[in-house]
């Protein structure tokens, strides 16, 4: 067996996967299967599936980021503050967020880059330095009261059946798009793939390691960025605890998704599937009336799975 | 008019080595340059230093009468050097087709056109006379395959001077003939080539000029014509040398009927990777298998020694039958494998020459009773000098090591665990010409002292001479044995043509 048998093999088990739970769930429970539910799933944790696209770029390139949910955390609340203390309009708020998410990110690229230190450690510094920051802003929650915020929550795209889709999907959804081209059709995006299967080689190849490596985590600061900002589309408030420990989430979409972490191997259709498993998992404790520790403990046992079975799938498949 | 490529005492120092000791190096447009030397001369660090992978310590280099001074392997490929590192660097998840395009893949506005990029991709095999699925993935292919992938990668490119490094060590005679053609082109066309290599025969029927390195200084560039073989290798090895290590050694007689079988199969085989065969192996025995690449010689070992499971037959080991056999078993049966592939499935780079040549011998003993370190250092120390291993010391970690000392490296490790049968595939590969004697020398010794051996090689000479019996392999069937007088190339070779070899 090959490995673009195992990918296959790997994406049709967790698609199939989601498809089960939707089958299951739809036969459990009635209402289930309604265009509403679908565009809870995308407009709820639209942030996470964000971050989580970031993410699979970092772990394709072989490296992780545990800033994430920090540097979303430090955007809501920076954004929050901006716009309601210092009447600061929200379209150059945004602009500042991404700015400093963005510079973050190349920052940390760069610490890894040039010093050779592992990705784990300077994201852990990352990770408490931004979270450190979001407090350091402000300590409480901010509720946000705008105009453009208003107006934007109405914004949306009908879907039929009385669904719509919310802006925050139509930004994960846009995200998704230019995360599937850059990473399938573009000489980035190849490189992101090559370094993450072997970087000394890539370097001998003469492919440019370094600046990849840094614009890699860069875009992973953007995404954080920019999943803050959605995040106060969501909740229309910003607090500096927001999105705590989201980065493990991400990292566990990603997985599911079939992203090897070694990486190299994987892709952002597969974390787009993850992400709908997570959310679907969610929505059927909702539905059931359950407490939502059950979908922790379903996700953690689901990530088990997924791990073993790319241990089966992949495992013989490099011994060939 | 100026030499396309022009290095005067060009020096890199490594912790504990002066890997070039002010080399200079001359390149014409086209000639076929050969860089000879023994390993750890610094042929690879020579190069590394020109692309840019190593920062030098001193020396000019030019380019076109230019001073240069590359940055990275990317600089040095825009400057126009295209290089072909000596182990394989590809990316093994992603497909032959992109690994030959990487970095430079076809674009249409802007976006990867994945169809050109596997139409490239074709053409640039078939000039090495190769036609595979370019959108399988490069690990599914043999190392064979692989350096060839690596070669049409760097043939793509138009570049002023061509750098190869050891890029027939994994080919048999008919790719390495079609990678000569294609060198006679890029010559004509006027290409610089620099080609590295321990294979005698080739030099002498590939380049236009031979340059020497012994421990890091130029010690002679000629005319190929003008370099006859002793004198190559009196060169490369300098005071080292001996008329023995040019003739060889010659193969003792011995009787073997009364020793016993150490290793016996009855119609054992794998289903799609080798044909059910009859093997017998005595103590003391040397036996070599001779195929081309994909004859299943390697994978007839990896059944011998519980990597592959059998789909049919039965294995005996000292007249009892096996079940489940597998590597851990073999091992504790005394057997050890030193395999083709060092960089996949060998060396653990981040270890030091100690750990990595007591890996096998520490594994074979239970957890509870390590090696003491003295006996350790003694029996790493013993090794490092047995086998002529080029390193400061026995801490210095493996990946800084040349490529032959890293594959001498691995062999002390299995002749560490003192083992009753040894499975070695390939083991002078990148070895240079002095101390694959030493090696040969010491198999001899070894069998006479009752080891048994299964020795894999693709130079026929070399299973002549180390060699009592010969099992002959085709398109993964045994097809025959050769003993005695019948012992020679031609037959060999016969057999391996022929259909009707059996
Ligand atoms: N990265 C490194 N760090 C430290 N020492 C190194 C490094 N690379 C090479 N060396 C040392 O430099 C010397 C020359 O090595 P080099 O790889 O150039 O030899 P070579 O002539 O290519 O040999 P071979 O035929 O075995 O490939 C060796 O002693 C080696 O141990
Ligand atoms: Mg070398």
């Amino acid at each position: 067996m090959n490995q673009r048998w195992s990918k296959l093999v790997s994406t049709a088990s967790t698609a199939s996967v989601l498809l089960l739970l939707w089958i299951v769930a739809g036969l459990a429970f009635d209402n289930f299967w309604s265009p509403f539910v679908v565009a809870d799933l995308f407009s709820e944790n639209a942030f996470l599936g964000i971050s989580a696209i970031g993410m699979t770029l970092v772990i394709l390139s072989g490296g992780i980021d545990l800033s994430v949910g920090s540097v979303i955390g430090f955007t809501t609340i920076f954004v929050a503050t901006l716009i309601t203390d210092h009447s600061v309009s929200p379209w150059l708020a945004w602009l500042t967020a991404l700015l400093i998410g963005t510079g973050f990110g190349a920052m940390m690229g760069f610490l890894i880059h040039v010093f050779e230190l592992p990705a784990f450690l300077v994201t852990l510094a990352g990770l408490f330095f931004a979270r450190g920051m979001a407090f350091f802003v402000k300590p409480e929650s901010v509720q946000i009261r705008s105009e453009t915020y208003e107006w934007l929550s109405s914004c949306a795209v009908p879907t039929g059946g009385g669904a719509e889709l919310e802006l925050t999907t139509l930004i994960l959804l846009s995200v998704f798009a230019i995360a599937l081209v850059t990473l399938n059709l573009t000489r980035f995006g190849r490189n992101i793939f090559a370094i993450g299967g072997s970087q000394s080689s890539a370097q001998l190849m003469g492919l440019p390691v370094g600046r990849t490596k840094v614009l890699v985590y860069a875009i992973s600061g953007f995404c954080s960025a920019l999943a803050g900002i959605t995040m106060t589309l969501y909740m229309d408030s910003g607090n500096p605890i927001n999105a705590t420990a989201l980065e493990l989430d991400a990292i566990a979409i990603v997985v599911i998704g079939g992203t090897l972490l070694s990486g190299g191997v994987g892709g952002v259709t597969g974390t787009m599937l993850g992400f709908l498993i997570y959310g679907t998992i969610y929505q059927i404790t909702y539905f059931a009336s359950l407490s939502s520790s059950l979908a922790t403990i379903a996700i953690g046992a689901l990530l088990l799975t997924f791990i073993m079975l790319q241990r089966l799938i992949v495992a013989p498949a490099e011994a060939e | 008019m100026a030499p396309l490529l022009s290095i005067r005492s060009l020096e890199k120092r490594f912790p504990g080595v002066i890997a070039l000791a002010g080399v200079d190096f001359e390149l014409q447009r086209g000639e076929v340059h050969a860089l000879m030397g023994e390993n750890g001369a610094g042929k690879s660090t020579l190069i590394k230093v020109l692309t840019g992978v190593h920062a030098r310590d001193g020396g000019i280099v030019e380019l076109d009468g230019v001073s240069i001074k590359a940055s990275s392997p990317r600089h040095a490929e825009s400057l126009g050097i295209s290089t072909v590192y000596q182990e394989v660097n590809l990316v093994p998840q992603l497909s032959v087709a992109e690994n030959i395009s990487l970095g430079r893949q076809p674009r249409r506005w802007g976006l990867i056109s994945w169809r050109r990029l596997a139409q490239k991709a074709d053409t640039a095999l078939k000039q090495l006379g190769l036609s595979l699925d370019v959108r399988r993935p490069l690990s599914s292919y043999s190392i064979a395959i692989q350096q060839l992938v690596a070669i049409a990668r760097a043939i793509d490119i138009d570049a002023k001077m061509l750098i190869l490094d050891e890029p027939t060590s994994s080919l048999d005679q008919q790719e390495v003939e079609l990678l000569f053609s294609v060198m006679n082109r890029l010559r004509d066309q006027g290409m610089g080539i620099v080609f590295v290599t321990h294979f005698l025969d080739q030099v002498y029927e590939i380049s236009d000029r031979i340059t020497v390195l012994r421990s890091g200084v130029n010690v002679g560039t000629a005319a190929t014509g003008n370099m006859d073989r002793l004198g190559l290798i009196q060169r490369m090895l300098g005071a080292k040398w001996s008329a023995d290590t040019v003739e060889g050694q010659t193969r003792p007689e011995k009787s073997l009927d009364d020793k016993l079988i150490v290793l016996q199969t009855r119609q054992l085989g794998r289903r799609g990777s080798i044909e059910p065969f009859d093997l017998q192996i005595r103590e003391g025995e040397v036996i070599g298998l001779a195929g081309l690449l994909g004859s299943g010689r390697t994978e007839l070992v990896r059944l011998l020694f519980g990597l592959n499971s059998a789909s049919t037959g039965t294995l005996e080991v000292d007249g009892q039958p096996v079940s489940r056999w597998s590597p851990r078993k073999a091992i504790d049966a005394g057997f050890a494998f030193c395999p083709e592939d060092r960089k996949r499935e060998g060396l653990v780079e981040q270890l030091t020459v100690r750990e990595n040549i007591l890996l096998a011998m520490q594994a074979a003993r239970s957890v509870g009773s390590p090696v003491p370190l003295r006996r350790q250092l003694e029996i790493s120390r013993t090794y490092v000098d047995q086998l002529n291993i080029k390193t400061p010391g026995v801490h210095t970690r493996t990946a800084t090591l040349s490529g032959g000392n890293q594959q001498k490296v691995l062999l002390a490790r299995w002749l560490a665990t003192k083992p009753r049968l040894l499975i070695l595939d390939e083991p002078t590969r990148g070895i240079d010409i002095g101390t694959k004697a030493e090696i040969e020398a010491l198999i001899c010794e070894l069998s006479a002292a009752g080891l048994a051996v299964v020795l894999i090689s693709s130079e026929l000479e070399d299973l002549v001479r180390c060699c009592d019996r010969v099992v002959v392999l085709r398109d993964r069937h045994v097809v025959g044995e050769v003993t005695g007088d019948e012992l020679n190339q031609r037959c060999m070779m016969e057999m391996l043509a022929h259909h009707d070899g059996t």
